[in-house]
């Protein structure tokens, strides 16, 4: 009975509880809930991405309407893979949320936050689970709506702008992939992704095909925070609260990508890709993305801006794996959507813990704090080293098979350019360990660790950051999979 | 000549889409900036509502004597979409009342003057 409807619970339980949240009274009830279901959402996750990790694909019809006519939920072990990294994040983040949100959010608007953060989760899961284009934009703006608003609830005002920004941006992003979606339906009749797939390569020379993925390339690249359209990432993350920080960095770029990856090489299919520029686009924006954004970083005064820019920078190497268009590429990608949303969920995790502490995290405030909190600034270290990708993390297995498929097309200059990112990755990590544990604080007043609601978090993200730079079993034989399906993805 | 006003609902649809694009990137009131954005989301619903259309059908109700109907799937699904922009509107709008009342403006130079960035 749960194994059929499997899928469709993962969609329908946050939704439900969502407005059973809202209505709870104020104080840490809301959070229990909103912990018990992302628990529940994860086992489920873990349990759906038992069923297909062996390449079979669960095909879930809505309302018993056969596809392509009814909405179709299709898990494989793409999506599961990506529905396990979001409900995992969302297990993980929530304890960590109790405390750093009852510290950063009013009380009277818990209830509330919780139940946006559920939403957020919900739109997060449906998109990574739907089979059906349209039900994808539905999900998008559910996710996207919810992650303005918990974004507004930062403590500073400029919170508010970061979030106007970003529904301005983000919904200009939407429209354009809702244009996408509308011309090739007119192309081919159909919203459902398979049947899309089958039907598309015949319209393949027509100008409407082209145009509608333009739109969508674009519209998806704005949601992934692709290069030059990452002008509202660093203001999201740096004024979201903490918890949303985390949440978010961990996640919604990882499904934005997701969808890229859905879109380009299952609906558009690789042959598309191979008679248009796309590849080589993705390449550039990806070069340009990693080497801009990592100068960037290394600029910042505030350490979650810091961390931001460098998100920028990763998704960077993401689309470079994406841009190679090999098999080789794509594992790298899946790989590094993974351990990057393990490596910066630590990071915003520590850097989160001190401005639970100290109230800010501008860099000039952080001095000294490391040996005051010796295992959050542990924790930031050891993330930083993976960030950075020295072996023995899970860092150093997404660089080494990006290397990989660059040595494989002997593009020497992108293995450099990805070498030379995490030289940059170095100077920024660095001046933040420099700040925190070198340089003496200007004012001598002690300051405790870090409370073991949230130290508890961040070191399971550390743990499983050093674990899966080990143990590559279960990432690599996941992303290989996973990849497989993508390319040959007609039967 | 055909060509021309044959499509006359597309270039409405492209005029609008334009119209709304540059309102949201040129103009400065955050105000202004969510009505452009409401006008680029209308011509969306207007481009989907045109797909449906199909030359000499009718209302896509079952009655006798009709054998040709329009596809109604583009009119639900944008109903769908006038949902989500009715919805992003009404967020934005109250951004921007919280804008207002932590700024005292809605002026977006005036925002980044008081937040000296930029």
């Amino acid at each position: 009975m749960i194994e059929t409807h499997l899928s469709l619970l993962l969609v329908v339980i946050p939704l439900l509880a969502a407005p059973v949240t809202a209505i709870l009274p104020n104080g840490r009830l809301p959070w229990l809930l909103t912990l018990l279901v992302s628990w529940l959402c994860f086992a489920l996750a873990i349990w759906q991405f038992m069923m297909v990790m062996d390449g079979s694909v669960i095909s879930y019809e809505l309302g018993g309407w056969a596809p392509p006519w009814g909405i179709e939920y299709r898990i494989d072990t793409v999506n599961a893979f990506v529905a396990l990294i979001v409900a995992g994040m969302a297990a993980i983040t929530l304890p960590y949320a109790m405390l750093s949100v009852e510290k950063e959010i009013p009380r009277d608007k818990l209830s509330l936050f919780y139940a946006t953060f559920l939403l957020c989760i919900d739109g997060l899961l449906g998109i990574t689970l739907t089979g059906d284009i349209f039900n994808l934009f539905v999900f998008l703006e559910i996710s996207s709506l919810s992650t303005y608003t918990l974004i507004s609830m930062g403590q500073k005002r400029r919170a508010l702008t970061a979030a106007y920004q970003y529904l301005i941006m983000g919904t200009i992003g939407a429209t354009f992939l809702l244009i996408g979606i509308g011309l090739i339906y007119a192309e081919t009749g159909t919203l459902n992704m398979m049947d899309l797939s089958a039907r598309l390569p015949a319209v393949f020379g027509h100008r409407t095909v082209h145009t509608a993925f333009a739109f969508i390339v674009v519209g998806v690249g704005l949601k992934l925070a692709m290069f030059p359209l990452h002008l509202w990432l660093p203001n999201a993350y740096t004024y979201a609260p903490s918890a949303v920080t985390v949440f978010l960095a961990a996640t919604a770029t990882k499904v934005a990508i997701y969808v890229m990856l859905r879109l380009v090489f299952t609906v558009f299919t690789i042959e598309f890709v191979y008679v248009t520029p796309t590849d080589s686009m993705f390449m550039l924006l990806g070069v340009l993305g990693v080497i801009v954004a990592s100068v960037y970083a290394i600029y910042q005064q505030d350490a979650k801006r810091v961390l931001a820019y460098s998100s920028v920078a990763q998704v960077g190497y993401i689309l470079m794996g994406m841009g190679f268009a090999s098999a080789m590429g794509l594992t790298a990608s899946v790989i590094h959507m993974f351990n990057h949303a393990l490596m910066k969920g630590a990071l915003f995790m520590a850097v989160g813990a001190m401005v639970y502490r100290i109230g800010s995290s501008q860099i000039s405030q952080l001095k000294g704090l490391g040996r005051q909190m010796p295992w959050t600034f542990a924790a930031l270290v050891i993330a930083g080293l993976s960030l950075i990708g020295v072996p023995g993390t899970a860092g150093f297995i997404s660089k080494w098979y990006l290397v990989l498929a660059a040595i494989e097309q002997q593009a020497w200059f992108i293995a450099i350019v990805i070498l030379g990112g995490s030289l940059m990755a170095v100077i920024y990590i660095w001046k933040l360990v420099e700040t925190l544990f070198f340089q003496t604080a200007t004012e001598d007043i002690s300051i405790k660790e870090a409370p073991l609601s949230l130290l508890v978090p961040t070191w399971i993200l550390v743990i499983a950051n050093i674990y899966f730079g080990i143990n590559t079993e279960l990432t690599v034989n996941a992303a290989e999979a996973a990849v497989n399906i993508l390319e040959n993805v007609r039967q | 000549m055909e060509y021309l006003h044959g499509h006359y609902n597309y270039w409405i649809v492209i005029l609008l889409m334009m119209v709304g694009f540059y309102t949201v990137i040129s103009r400065g009131n955050l105000i202004k900036k969510i009505a452009g954005l409401n006008i680029f989301q209308t011509s969306v619903f207007f481009l989907y509502i045109s797909i449906g259309n199909v030359t000499g059908g009718t209302t896509p109700i079952v009655a006798d004597g009709f054998e040709q109907y329009s596809n109604p799937l583009p009119h639900v699904l944008i109903l769908t979409a006038i949902v989500v922009g009715v919805a992003t509107t009404a967020l934005g709008l109250a951004l921007v009342v919280r804008i207002k009342e932590a700024y005292g403006t809605i002026e977006e130079e005036e925002i980044h003057n008081q937040d000296e960035s930029l």
